[in-house]
């Protein structure tokens, strides 16, 4: 019972802990004075970086989704419509939600493990020393980075995939890339795009301001950095996965599932 | 009053920092205990005390990494414990700190280390004036080849030098060191050491030094103090505390 008790206390002692960060970043983040280079030094690690996994999961998704969908359309004579499935399936949830996973497994972890580390060496202090606010130089230019990067690397992501369902959709049939993109094309509706795209918004800030957090409140010690990086990745894919199923239930409420 | 002389030979009279009835805890460990100190400017203190007595909060507190519970720290002019984090950058332009394990960021070269607390303090420097301020500050520490190179390619020895070119750079009034010979072999500690005192010779800085090594003390320190429970319980150079009867302080110099 008592351990229950302290495990209760640790995770609302934990919410209240990343709540009142995130607070930090919205109250210091917006203030100058402003850290463009090194905001756009995380741009290119965090997104440009991240586009070739993206890319290549997005693809593999795409390409397996309409394989494994294609035998039971078949099996109810609806064959036709796998682009349709498809396309809606990975812009509403699918691309999003897995281009959000795949990204906090590699920014969450490298962002935790990497200010985890410069927690231990003392390289926060140093900055500190230096005359430099390491929350507005250290955190507030990796949240904003994952938060504006996301959603870019979703689109392409998105792209990507879809074109992996093109391919797949092609190995037991021919459809052309003009009437496969026109079929998606005219599913989707503004409903299915923009929610979509606005939660990775969300997910991006989730990821980064998770990652961060976790780095900068590290323990002593190598150990330290590592429960640093994998738990950055594991609350932050829980966080996603709790962003989405608010947006949908939000989306549900707005009338525009 | 006889007025204390640097290593240097400068006479000393104006206080560098003074602390006044200073108190910090962890949890319910006291750790400074209505500690009193002052230093004066161009003086090198030695702040000697067992592990966990509490000096690298002592200095943490003074450049304002640590909040003190009580008390006052004052350099200059300013309390630094009542300072907000834009005042304290002002008054840490004149501090510098070299940390035990030199804190250099690792994913930047020498020369982007050695600059970043120039781009940070000094917004209007120029290009030139930066390159021409690292390629001195190189030379003071005797690395100058080792600017393009990354502190993981450089040795222990070498990082510790390279991490008090930084220190250095801004050209402080005051620094504190945290156990600068730490981890390094009896040579380099020496010339780590000298290079101390090269430096406070040049630019006449006044220094907190934390330190075990106690041939870096007698190097070093023209007033060594001992932390105690949280209490400077004893104050003098190193000759008087080295001829003390106090079992306290003797066994730091058996």
């Amino acid at each position: 019972m008592t351990t229950l008790t302290a495990r209760i206390r640790a995770f609302f002692d934990e919410t209240g802990n990343l709540s009142r960060f995130a607070g930090h970043f919205f109250s210091l983040g917006i203030k100058p004075r402003y850290e463009f280079r090194e905001l756009l030094a995380q741009c290119y690690q965090i997104g440009y970086k991240s586009f070739p996994l993206v890319g290549l999961t997005g693809f593999i998704m795409g390409l397996v989704l309409t394989m494994q969908l294609r035998p039971s359309l078949v099996s109810y004579g609806v064959e036709s419509q796998l682009p349709v499935m498809v396309g809606i399936a990975i812009v509403r949830e699918i691309g999003p939600v897995i281009t959000a996973l795949i990204f906090a497994g590699k920014i969450a972890s490298s962002i935790g493990a990497e200010l985890g580390s410069m927690k231990v060496t003392e390289q926060i202090d140093a900055m500190d020393v230096s005359g430099t606010n390491p929350f507005k130089y250290l955190v507030a230019t990796r949240v904003l980075a994952c938060t504006l990067m996301l959603p870019m690397l979703t689109l392409l992501g998105d792209a990507i995939s879809l074109f992996g369902a093109y391919i797949g959709v092609n190995i037991r049939s021919v459809t052309s890339f003009n009437l496969f993109f026109t079929q998606i094309y005219q599913s989707l509706s503004f409903g299915d795009v923009l929610p979509a795209f606005i939660k990775t918004f969300f997910f991006g800030f989730a990821v980064g301001i998770v990652g961060c957090y976790k780095g900068f409140n590290s323990s002593k010690g190598t150990r330290g950095v590592g429960i640093s990086a994998n738990s950055a990745v594991v609350l932050s894919s829980v966080l996603i996965f709790v962003i989405d199923l608010l947006v949908v239930q939000l989306t549900d409420v707005l009338g525009l599932n | 009053m006889k007025i204390p002389t640097g290593k240097t030979g400068t006479p000393m009279g104006e206080p560098a920092i003074v602390i006044e009835h200073l108190y910090k805890q962890f949890g319910n460990n006291i750790v400074l205990n209505d500690f009193n100190l002052t230093l004066q400017k161009e003086e090198n203190m030695v702040v000697l005390g067992k592990s966990g007595a509490g000096k690298s909060v002592l200095i943490k507190c003074i450049i304002g990494l640590l909040r003190p519970d009580k008390g006052k720290i004052i350099v200059g002019a300013d309390d630094v414990t009542k300072l907000t984090h834009e005042e304290l950058d002002r008054v840490r332009s004149k501090m510098g700190f070299l940390f035990q394990g030199n804190a250099l960021y690792d994913s930047m070269t020498v020369r982007e280390n050695l600059e970043f607390p120039l781009r940070r303090h000094w917004i209007d420097v120029t290009q030139k004036q930066v390159d021409d301020m690292v390629a001195e500050v190189l030379e003071n520490v005797g690395l100058a080849q080792t600017a393009d190179l990354m502190p993981a390619e450089l040795s222990g020895g070498m990082q510790k030098r390279i991490a008090l070119a930084r220190t250095m750079i801004l050209k402080p009034e005051i620094i504190l060191y945290d156990e600068p010979t730490t981890g390094l072999d009896p040579v380099t500690a020496r010339e780590i050491d000298k290079l101390i005192l090269s430096l406070q010779e040049k630019y006449h800085t006044s220094s907190i030094i934390i330190s075990h090594d106690m041939n870096c003390v007698k190097t070093t320190a023209d007033r060594v103090i001992l932390l105690l429970d949280g209490k400077c319980y004893a104050e003098g150079t190193y000759q008087e505390l080295e001829q003390s009867a106090d079992e306290n302080i003797k066994q730091f110099f058996e």
